[in-house]
């Protein structure tokens, strides 16, 4: 478990939910199995537009497995998800629409090793937005700015600190403009000193009204930044609400043993 | 380190030169070549064995070797000199007096100009492919006009003023080349498309058809496959139709370095992480820009130590073609010393063919070692 950063140094977030608009995501009893375990039991939740969502939950509790179908890198077998007005199925056109409007962010980076970090940033607009080569390069040199990295543009993610690279992959997810972003615990892979950078640029993100998805241990952050938080447990959303209700007044026996654990030693 | 160093305080002109003891050349003899008395004694014998065997072959190729021989009024060689030398010194004069037999088999003679050419244009082709600066999409065009010159130069044709030479007079290193070159450039694209596929998970009937191609090619022998194309494969052809028997050994090369090819390309899609599959995915790239851009750069790279190896490997196994009746070099070599004339006098020969194919492999070899260099400097530190 990483070091939490206290609540209290972290700039303050306005909410930017929209209520009144379409909801962002919407996933209705999804259930999923890996071979015969069932690691998604009648997950249902609806995110509104700017919402900013913390999934939090021990480790296999299927918190990663969620955000996972939400671009669909798992496909799930029963129920219903509806992403930015559009229903994920088999259909290739609907998933590259929806692809192209959900960013991601993972625990390992997966920056591409082999093409310069500029390179990694304007790789999909020019081929999947069909950017002008000039126009993409911009506007990466914009979103390498902002996570406060531009003069590392030539250089390979191999030659980058932790921190810097997992930078890298958020502006590379940014260029893509989307509409929602997920992250998929972007701070675990991180040496302790490297993940108050991460954190930055990401309530950062936050402050600009994107809508995001978290699956985080940074409780810090969750209090920070989270419109609401989401407890799972062995496949399924135990418990949900605002920051401060779910830590100060958990209701269940699970989240108040999960929030015992990873309080320890803080 | 450096840095860190001085700002510890340490004058870097403290620092003393490690002692001649454990650096150098006398130091380096005393770690690896006389470390132990079991070493030692090693040293001694092995030396005094590769010396031995060194001076035996200075001896035969250099000291005693016989360069030239008299020539009769007909031109033909007299080789009684060298019979007179047998088993003690080379006699060189078998090349020169047979090198163009064995660099191009049976062409004609007054026509060879047009192999030498291809071969210089094979030099030529492999030195622009080898630089990378050319790597680009107008090379495959390079390579596609290239090749059709060489097979026109030498087939030739009647309106072009060229003698048509057909394939079966085509021999010598030009065949070799010609086998090895259009063997891999083909080989290697169905090699990609093959391993694609037998990844595939949407397409179970093309990863089926991939298994069973990749097995079944592999679990027969080259010279099984050669010997089918060129004698099963016309007994089941209508009367009539017949392809040309250069043709078809070059096609069962092809496909069987293509099964061989597949799964070292296989073994590098298996390497490459999850995460960088998943991170395209999440950018939206298409199945064909995440093959492309992200896969294969990354899958190749991998492998670039096979595939040379398996490369080096099939640049050898052409000269199989010449159980079917193909003179490549190492054939016409042979056939170059059953002259009654110079009868006996392969050694010299195979001395020069080894050469030959050392070459060419030990240049890929090399090649491929700072390919590997330079991809691995731009990719970590």
């Amino acid at each position: 478990m990483s070091v939490t950063v206290a609540a209290e140094e972290l700039p303050e977030v306005q909410s930017a939910v929209k209520a009144d608009a379409a909801p962002a995501i919407v996933m209705e009893k999804v259930s999923k199995w890996f071979g015969t375990m069932q690691v998604l039991r009648d997950v249902s939740m609806t995110i509104a537009q700017g919402e900013r969502v913390v999934i939090c939950g021990p480790s296999g509790s299927g918190k990663s497995t969620t955000i996972r179908c939400i671009n669909r890198l798992e496909s799930h077998q029963e129920g219903r998800i509806v992403v930015d007005g559009t229903e994920l199925t088999d259909d290739l056109r609907a998933l590259d629409t929806i692809r192209r409007e959900v960013g991601m962010v993972f625990q390992s980076f997966n920056l591409f090793p082999h093409l310069t970090i500029l390179e990694n940033c304007t790789l999909a607009p020019i081929w999947v937005r069909k950017m002008p080569k000039q126009q993409a390069e911009t506007l990466a040199m914009e979103y390498l700015t902002r996570v406060k990295i531009p003069e590392q543009a030539k250089k390979y993610p191999g030659q980058l600190s932790g921190g810097q690279q997992q930078r890298v992959a958020i502006a590379r997810a940014l260029c893509m403009k989307p509409k929602i972003m997920l992250f998929d615990e972007p701070t675990s892979a991180l040496d302790p000193e490297m993940i108050k950078e991460v954190l930055d640029t990401m309530i950062g993100l936050a402050q600009t009204g994107m809508t995001m998805v978290c699956v985080t241990h940074e409780m810090g952050f969750a209090r920070q930044v989270a419109d609401r938080v989401m407890f799972m447990d062995r496949g399924e959303i135990v418990e949900s609400g605002t920051p401060v209700r779910m830590f100060e007044d958990p209701q269940t026996d699970r989240l108040k043993l999960f929030l015992s654990q990873i309080l320890r030693g803080h | 380190m450096a840095e860190i160093a001085a700002e510890a305080g340490v004058p870097f002109a403290a620092r003393q030169r490690p002692p001649a003891k454990v650096v150098g050349p006398a130091a380096w003899a005393r770690r690896n070549l006389f470390g132990s008395w079991w070493s030692t004694a090693l040293t001694l014998v092995l030396g005094y064995l590769i010396l031995r065997f060194a001076w035996g072959f200075f001896d035969w190729a250099v000291v005693h070797a016989i360069w030239t021989v008299p020539y009769d009024a007909q031109g033909h060689a007299n080789s009684a000199p060298c019979r007179a030398q047998m088993g003690v010194g080379a006699c060189w004069a078998v090349i020169a007096d047979k090198y163009r037999f064995i660099l191009f088999g049976f062409y004609p003679y007054d026509e060879q100009w047009r192999p030498l050419v291809c071969i210089a244009l094979f030099l030529a082709l492999y030195a622009i492919s080898a630089n990378r600066r050319f790597w680009r999409r107008e090379l495959g065009l390079v390579w596609i006009v290239t090749l059709l010159l060489i097979l026109l130069l030498m087939h030739g044709s009647e309106t072009l003023g060229l003698t048509v030479v057909t394939d079966d007079r085509w021999g010598g290193l030009p065949l070799t080349l010609l086998l090895a070159t259009f063997g891999l450039a083909l080989a290697f694209p169905l090699a990609v498309a093959v391993a694609l596929g037998r990844r595939s998970r949407t397409l179970p009937a093309v990863r089926l058809l991939c298994v069973v191609y990749v097995e079944l090619i592999r679990g027969v022998p080259l010279i099984s496959l050669l010997f089918m194309s060129s004698v099963m494969f016309p007994l089941f052809m209508p009367q009539g139709v017949n392809f040309d028997n250069l043709l078809r050994a070059q096609v069962a090369i092809i496909l069987f370095a293509a099964a061989y090819l597949a799964e070292v390309v296989r073994g590098g899609l298996q390497a490459l992480p999850k995460g960088q599959y998943e991170a395209a995915d999440a950018l939206g790239l298409s199945y064909g820009r995440k093959t492309r851009l992200i896969v294969l750069p990354q899958a190749l790279r991998i492998v670039i130590p096979p595939l040379v190896n398996t490369f080096i490997g099939f640049f050898k196994d052409t000269s199989l073609v010449l159980i079917i009746g193909i003179y490549d070099l190492l054939q016409s070599g042979r056939a170059a010393v059953d002259d009654p004339v110079w009868q006996g006098f392969g050694n010299e020969v195979y001395v020069l063919l080894a050469l030959i194919y050392f070459c060419f492999c030990f240049a890929m070899s090399k090649y491929s070692r700072g390919l590997e260099r330079d991809f691995s400097r731009s990719r970590r530190r």
